[in-house]
């Protein structure tokens, strides 16, 4: 067994996840079988092998310009969408999103 | 024009310019379909058509005028429930995002709605996509309009459904390990993926931000081609959308298939495919070499790590990415006493079982202690699997495999096992990690008339070539061999 009850209980709270009794077994049991099966990759020697960090890079055939096309001027826009986002939240004050209380006294 | 019409996108085009319909009229008839057939197909979760309406009767003021018409108008078309649209209601399928109304288009949809495009409504789908038979939505399972105790398959259900069941004549789907071809697969029509890139992803809610492209469904190539040339290419709001021209893809699809190199991977035939599913693409095979390709064997040596290496990869982005849904800006809100609380019960509350497990497993992949033994092996193994396709790009200009190994499966039939569901995935994974196009044509039907899907893959931005031998493919009969 490679998931215990208390690894799930610590995983879910680091994704703050709330769980049912019935939810732990299930997915202790759940994660136990995925996990095992993910074991096969432990078969393959990786060594010098670089993890793959960035899907595409651009085409050699293509400007130095459109290779980072992601690096565009920095101009300001403007962008007046606070009205409608606060708009559908679950508790908005005009500016600021409301949640209980963080700070204690 | 009957209820059974098959409407094409050229099919509109032409009956709008000879006034023979408009687009209102249009609209309404496939509302009249959709009336009729989605209360059993459960295809669509919202219409929308107080903006259809709007952008109908804006493609008859440009026919009324005499103005030149622009590619896609008057085209009634179904929009996958995971990409945001500005006023309509937009839920991935998810409890937590019941209510939410996005205030912007995503860019996709902005370029098809300037190309004359009718949105008809949100699409059924896995919650947050994350599925492989649409039996994960919050709000029910969608039904393959081909056989109806079947699954539709997932993540992109809905979209897949509707189109085969002529309730749109063409959809948009999301692709993060398969989910536009499987279901294209299943329901029996073209389902594209695009290049990691080719399309932007701006106002797509994000699954894994490494894997997710959108892409369309249609009833035949030539229009998945069409919407694709509408949606394709570079978007200054999402910085890893591509700089690389997009080319005429109607001109591509008319091209010889004489003379291509087709590889065949027999890692891809082996142990757990169908096998009346792999004599449908054996056949499909030959008839592409009857059309003048080169058949090549080839191997593709870490087919059979890409589910691992998949299901790591695509569990820690979604972990990451979902983490917004807290209560605090949109969607549900759970009350509790303290912050963390609050968090833990809208989330609770919130996200459906399969969106739980993943969550997990992928904090669980990124977690103290286990980030190199999990998250940066499957990493390095992804990279592995992109060096066989480079490998195989080397000798061939296109790789065919089936694209699930087995025809649509029954509704519940697979509910109970998170992995098996999963282990359906092995031919559509390896290309997302890849992170190249690929399309699933139509190849057949098995002997029980359940559709089966041919996969092609070619290089990166080369979805000329995918569709050009798809087309071929579709136009010699590959559809009913």
């Amino acid at each position: 067994m490679k998931i215990s009850r208390k690894d799930v209980l610590r995983v879910a709270e680091l994704a703050h996840l709330g769980l049912s009794p019935e939810e732990i077994e299930t997915y202790r049991g759940q994660l136990d079988s995925i996990l095992s099966y993910i074991d096969k990759l432990k078969e393959l020697d990786i060594t010098n092998v670089e993890p793959m960090a960035q899907v595409i890079y651009a085409p050699a055939s293509s400007t130095a310009e459109s290779n980072h096309p992601e690096l565009r001027e920095d101009v300001v826009k403007p962008c007046d969408v606070s009205g409608p986002i606060l708009s559908g939240a679950p508790d908005a004050a005009k500016p600021f999103f409301r949640v209980p209380k963080v700070i204690e006294r | 024009m009957s209820a059974a019409t098959t409407w094409t996108i050229a099919g509109v085009r032409e009956a709008l310019q000879a006034k023979k319909i408009s687009a209102r009229e249009l609209a309404g008839e496939f509302y009249a379909r959709i009336d009729r057939r989605n209360t059993e197909l459960n295809a669509y979760l919202t219409l929308s058509p107080e903006r259809a309406h709007a952008q109908a009767d804006r493609v008859d003021a440009a026919i009324a005028r005499g103005d030149d018409l622009p590619p896609l108008a008057g085209v009634p078309m179904a929009i996958k429930d995971v990409i945001s649209t500005r006023g309509v209601r937009t839920t991935c399928a998810s409890k937590i995002l019941e209510t939410y109304v996005p205030p912007y288009d995503a860019t996709a949809i902005e370029r098809l709605e300037k190309a004359g495009a009718v949105f008809l409504g949100k699409t059924n789908c896995d919650e947050f996509a994350m599925g492989g038979s649409n039996e994960n939505s919050a709000y029910g399972p969608v039904r393959n309009p081909v056989a109806p105790d079947r699954v539709p398959g997932g993540s992109s259900g809905g979209s897949a459904a509707a189109v085969a069941a002529g309730l749109a004549v063409a959809a948009l789907g999301t692709d993060t390990g398969g989910s536009i071809r499987q279901p294209g697969s299943f329901c029996g029509i073209p389902g594209l993926m695009p290049t990691y890139g080719r399309v932007s992803r701006y106002g797509l809610i994000a699954f894994a931000s490494s894997l997710d492209k959108i892409g369309p469904f249609a009833g035949n190539v030539a229009d998945a081609a069409t919407v694709l040339s509408v949606i394709a290419g570079h978007d200054e709001n999402d910085s890893t959308s591509a700089a690389v021209p997009v080319p005429n893809y109607a001109a591509e699809i008319e091209k010889s298939v004489q003379g291509l190199r087709i590889g065949v991977p027999e890692d891809y035939f082996g142990a757990g495919l169908d096998p009346e599913v792999k004599e449908k693409v054996l056949s499909g095979i030959a008839l592409l070499e009857r059309l003048g390709c080169k058949r090549v064997p080839l191997r593709m040596p870490h087919t059979d790590y890409a589910i691992a290496t998949y299901y790591i990869l695509a569990t820690a982005e979604a972990s990451s990415n979902l983490a917004r849904y807290d209560g605090v800006r949109y969607g549900l809100r759970v009350p509790g006493a303290t912050l963390t609380e609050m968090y833990r019960q809208t989330r609770e509350r919130g996200f459906g079982p399969e969106v739980k497990c993943r969550i997990m497993l992928g904090t669980y992949a990124l977690s103290a202690g286990y980030y190199d033994a999990y998250y940066l092996r499957a990493q390095s193994v992804r990279t592995l699997i992109a060096r066989d396709f480079a490998d195989a790009f080397q000798k061939v200009d296109a790789i065919i495999t089936p694209t699930a190994p087995t025809p649509a499966f029954r509704l519940g039939e697979k509910t109970s096992d998170p992995l098996q569901m999963y282990l359906a995935d092995i031919y559509t994974v390896t290309g997302s990690l890849a992170g190249v196009p690929g399309i699933s044509v139509p190849c057949g039907k098995t002997a029980a008339g359940l559709p089966v899907g041919m996969q092609i893959f070619t290089p990166h931005f080369k979805e000329g070539s995918v569709l050009q031998i798809a087309h071929a493919f579709e136009k010699a009969g590959g559809s009913s061999i």
